[in-house]
């Protein structure tokens, strides 16, 4: 059955009319196979004599399937001190600029990192190198194998990417003189991608609005990194018979990652302050509400008579709001120190339960050190201020684990705003 | 017959097709009888064993047998991946850089046997089955390459063929060919022209050594690629080592002896891996037997299909993936994909044409020889279009093709978006679809139904996805086979590409009709982008409305 048209609802005239230009064509090569092939180059050559413009046209911009842009991927000049990277020390290499990614790094995606990897496998296959008479000549080539291991593991490609010295752009040196935009910009885009929470906000530049402005600081002034230090770990030796150093090789793993991880954020809210405090659109904000002030200052000293009138006017309300306050206050005063004294009680109550939890705990089961614990407690509890020790006073009771870390987040907390002397901590690092 | 044959050369193995005009096609068998020869030589003394013969001297005479080397063509030793060549004949650097094999023939004498030289030869078997099968002289075939040749290694096969006494009238895509040759064969089946439906297909060729894959727009009869991808070390050598190392393990199991230590027990599991593999394409079990494995035992077990996808889940899983990958290089959705060709040995494996099926949406079709016993091999396809093509410009001289090849035939430009009309429901109506090459004349026959006075409104397609609820069927309360807790399963959301009307292009108004009359839409585009509506009625005399839409 055919389609039937819709009834025309205007007017007759034109009878036709266009509107649009339809979207722009790609110009591909066609496949040429099959009879249809031969028919529509019959019609091309036949019908048609073609100026050598035309022909020249036919060959600009023409789509190509075959992957060119990645034709040179992993091709990349690696330098002399690399390629004699010796296997133990694989490491200390930069695993991306062995696979040839070094301009990639963490974008690079996996097929790319499988490309990549051929074509080191097919410049530095051992096979290839003793064939052509070099003896030993695998070393580089562990190195490669490690490096893929590593980049198609996507734990241990977030481990390498953590400690990537390389992904990220530093801060400006403050000494030097820089364009706040295009000095900071790469620093935070470069950041960026290690923030669990995405996506993540960007400096932008000096149109952006206050709103936008006091977000991105919100947020970087929290912010909440995936980076883990596992690859900074000392080998773990794995002969059974020494147990213990064992033992202590891992633990010493676990304490060096976490002070890594402490280190790390502490330098990103350096530098996040620091940012903050130099930005020129806050400078300029705060400059803005001074004029402002001192705008409507001139004006009231100006006065003209409605200012004068009106001034008076504010004055007596003023002076009424302030009588009707005064009596209040006494009220309020009494009320006050009922509340300070309830406040007080609270006080000491949190404090109780702050300096009483780690017993509480068993002393997370470390009872030899309970005295050096409680070192710690009193310590802390000198440095909290009200705020955060109602926060700590609500974590002090249950699980053994979750206080212990509450401590330590807490600790971590007031060393980081330099409250606290990080070194006279013992036990909650 | 043409006397013009069609040539699929692959790493694993080459194929020989002739054709007749009608479009019937015969696979050549060589003398062996086989019509996937081996692309491999073999050499003792002075003989030379090509094809089967020489895969059977990778036991004892791998040194000597050169294999997988088509890939090899035109490139430096130092671009490639030497380690295909493990099983056989060690490449070595010439010293062009280029590559060669030190084959040991007669008095200990070593040859030198260059990739050019190993491929010429293998042209020369090749010709000659191909001559005692046709009894005449060949001279001229159509030769198939995979999409990432080079223009390079296309020119040094043209110069590899006329050394073995032919001349290549046109090199054309695998992809492309095989997807000719499926649909010329079911044009034929069908009675209708199947190369004129618009359908996106994608052609997804499993090998021996690698995979590769073409999204491929067939549009009024024109085939043009959107997109290729291609895996190396992936194909059907995965699926024989998954085999051989199930095998291993078990014998290892059995007798505490170790049949990967040597090379000659590794040759003799990955052969027999083979025929397994084969076998379980066609039936449910094989048998697995192989004479003084390692240490003077013998082996004998068995392998059922289920243990083999298992064994094989890796690569398998990897194959489908790979699949996934070309979808998203053409930026397409699997929804948008008409019909899914396997192509390549592998495409016999039974359990990749199934995973293949679950990435599609029903309305995919999937061409594989488990799900249509009257699909062509898969391995034959490729040759099979070659020897069409061969057929179709059997009767042009060199000259008359390369004229065809010119950009300006070649290079055309493709419409981006769908432009269709609205009919009286609203409901969007294509009249042409995205990436159909220029010029492009479509017709259509409408009605104005009881309006006097009608409007045709052209209009480009926008994408939508239909969603329809399809709320799980009935069940028979007596059937106690279903688990009750079955029953509050999800209704299937079954999904499905539908074109709306996007941006108003143009408008015609046809006037003063009787009901029903026999109208006439045209669409036409230039070769040069110039796009026309016309819209009349069907009877004699009556005056077309006609109209240029603005060009870009
Ligand atoms: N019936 C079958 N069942 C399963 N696998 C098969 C079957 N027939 C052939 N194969 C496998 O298909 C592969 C060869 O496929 P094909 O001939 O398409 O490869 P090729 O094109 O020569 O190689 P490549 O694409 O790697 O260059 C081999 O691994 C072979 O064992
Ligand atoms: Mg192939």
């Amino acid at each position: 059955m055919s389609i039937v048209l819709p009834a025309l609802q205007g007017p007759k005239t034109p009878a036709f009319e266009s509107y649009k230009p339809y979207s722009a064509p790609v110009r591909r090569p066609i496949e040429p196979v099959g009879r249809y092939f031969l028919a529509h180059a019959t019609r091309t050559l036949r019908g048609h004599t073609w100026s050598e413009f035309e022909k020249l046209e036919a060959e600009k911009n023409v789509q190509v399937v075959e992957e060119d842009e990645d034709a040179d991927l992993g091709d990349e000049e690696q330098s002399a001190e690399l390629l004699a990277t010796s296997p133990r020390e694989w490491k200390e290499a930069d695993l991306y600029a062995v696979l040839g990614l070094s301009h990639l790094r963490w974008k690079a995606t996996e097929d790319q990192i499988r490309r990549a990897h051929r074509k080191q496998v097919l410049k530095h296959h051992p096979d290839k190198k003793s064939a052509s008479g070099g003896l030993d000549q695998d070393d580089f080539f562990k190195v490669i194998q490690k490096a893929f291991e590593v980049m198609t593991d996507s734990n241990k490609r977030a481990q390498f990417d953590s400690v990537d010295e390389l992904a990220t752009v530093a801060p400006p040196s403050a000494k030097s003189e820089y364009d706040f935009f295009e000095a900071w910009g790469p620093v935070f885009e470069t950041n960026a991608h290690f923030s669990k929470k995405q996506p993540v906000p960007l400096l932008g530049d000096k149109d952006s609005t206050k709103e936008e402005v006091d977000a991105f600081y919100k947020f970087w002034g929290k912010f909440d990194s995936w980076k883990s230090f596992e690859f900074k770990d000392e080998d773990v030796p794995d002969d059974s018979a020494n147990r213990d150093h064992k033992r202590y090789i891992e633990r010493k793993n676990i304490s060096n990652r976490k002070k890594l991880k402490q280190e790390d954020n502490k330098i990103l809210n350096e530098m996040v302050g620091r940012a903050q405090k130099e930005d020129p659109r806050i400078k300029a904000w705060k400059e803005a509400i001074k004029k402002e002030k001192e705008q409507a200052k001139w004006e009231k000293g100006a006065g003209s008579r409605a200012a004068a009138e009106a001034a008076a006017k504010k004055k007596a309300e003023e002076e009424a709001a302030k009588k009707k306050a005064d009596e209040e206050a006494v009220l309020a005063k009494a009320d006050a120190k009922k509340a300070k004294e309830a406040a007080k009680s609270a006080k000491k109550k949190n404090k109780r339960a702050v300096r009483g939890a780690p017993k509480a705990a068993n002393y997370f089961g470390d009872e030899a050190k309970a005295e050096i614990i409680d070192g710690d407690v009193d310590l802390l509890l000198e440095k909290l201020d009200d705020l955060q020790l109602v926060s700590l006073a609500a974590k002090s009771e249950g699980d053994a684990d979750a206080v212990k870390a509450a401590f330590v987040e807490m600790v971590s907390e007031l060393t980081t705003s330099g409250t606290l002397k990080a070194s006279y901590v013992k036990y909650f690092v | 017959m043409s006397s013009v044959i069609g040539i699929t050369f692959g790493n694993t193995s080459s194929s020989i097709a002739v054709a007749t005009q009608d479009g019937k096609v015969d696979v050549i068998a060589n003398p062996d009888g086989d019509r996937a020869i081996p692309s491999v030589l073999s050499y003792i003394g002075i003989d030379e064993y090509h094809g089967a013969q020489a895969v059977a001297q990778l036991v004892r005479n791998a040194s000597n047998t050169i294999i997988n080397f088509r890939d090899f063509i035109g490139k430096q030793y130092d671009d490639v991946d030497v380690s295909v060549a493990a099983r056989g004949a060690a490449p070595v650097k010439t010293e062009d850089g280029g590559i060669g094999y030190n084959i040991t023939r007669e008095d200990d004498r070593v040859e030198l046997v260059t990739v050019n030289e190993a491929a010429t030869r293998h042209f020369k078997q090749l010709k000659s089955a191909a001559e005692d099968y046709l009894g005449q002289k060949v001279e001229s075939a159509v030769l198939t390459v995979p999409t990432n040749f080079n223009e390079h290694q296309r020119e040094v096969l043209v110069q590899i063929a006329s050394a073995a006494g032919f001349q290549v009238l046109q090199l054309i895509n695998e992809p492309s060919a095989a997807l000719l040759a499926h649909l010329t064969a079911a044009s034929t089946a069908l009675g209708e022209d199947e190369l004129l439906k618009d359908l996106i297909y994608v052609v997804a060729d499993f090998g021996g050594i690698r995979s590769d894959a073409a999204v491929i727009a067939v549009r009024g009869g024109i085939l043009t690629i959107l997109a290729t991808a291609h895996e190396f070390n992936l194909g059907g050598d995965d699926l024989d080592d998954a085999i051989s190392e199930h095998f291993a393990k078990e014998f290892e199991k059995k007798y505490q002896a170790n049949p990967r230590k040597n090379a000659r027990s590794l040759a003799k599991l990955k052969a027999e891996s083979i025929v397994a593999k084969k076998t379980l394409s066609n039936v449910q079990s094989s048998s697995f037997s192989i004479e003084s494995l390692a240490e003077g035992f013998d082996f004998l077990s068995n392998i059922n299909r289920l243990r083999f996808e298992l064994a094989a889940r890796k690569p398998l899983s990897d194959m489908t993936a790979f699949v996934e990958k070309v979808l998203t290089k053409a930026g397409l959705d699997a929804l948008d994909i008409d019909g899914v060709l396997l192509a390549g040995g592998c495409a016999n494996v039974v359990k990749l044409a199934q995973n293949v099926q679950y990435l599609f949406p029903e309305s995919t079709k999937i061409i594989a020889p488990s799900f249509d016993a009257k699909a062509s091999n898969p391995e034959e396809l490729s040759t099979r279009g070659a020897a069409l093509q061969a057929a179709l410009i059997e009767s042009f001289d060199e000259a008359e093709v390369k004229e065809s090849l010119q950009p300006i035939v070649v290079n055309t430009q493709h419409l981006q978006a769908p432009i269709g009309i609205k009919d009286a429901e609203g409901n969007f109506q294509a009249l042409l679809v995205a990436e159909t090459a220029y010029p492009i004349k479509r017709s259509i026959e409408v009605t104005n139904g009881d309006s006097s006075d009608v409007v045709v409104e052209l209009y480009e397609g926008k994408r939508t996805i239909k969603e329809t609820v399809i709320e799980p069927e009935a069940r028979n309360p007596e059937d106690s086979d279903y688990d009750s807790d079955d029953s509050d399963e999800e209704p299937e959301i079954k999904k499905e590409v539908v074109y709306v009307a996007g941006d108003l292009l143009a408008k015609t108004v046809l006037s003063d009709l009787k009901p029903n009359s026999k109208l006439e839409v045209i669409v036409n585009i230039t070769q040069n982008g110039v796009l026309h509506l016309t819209s009349r009625e069907l009877k004699q005399g009556a005056i077309a409305v006609k109209g240029e839409v603005q060009g870009h």
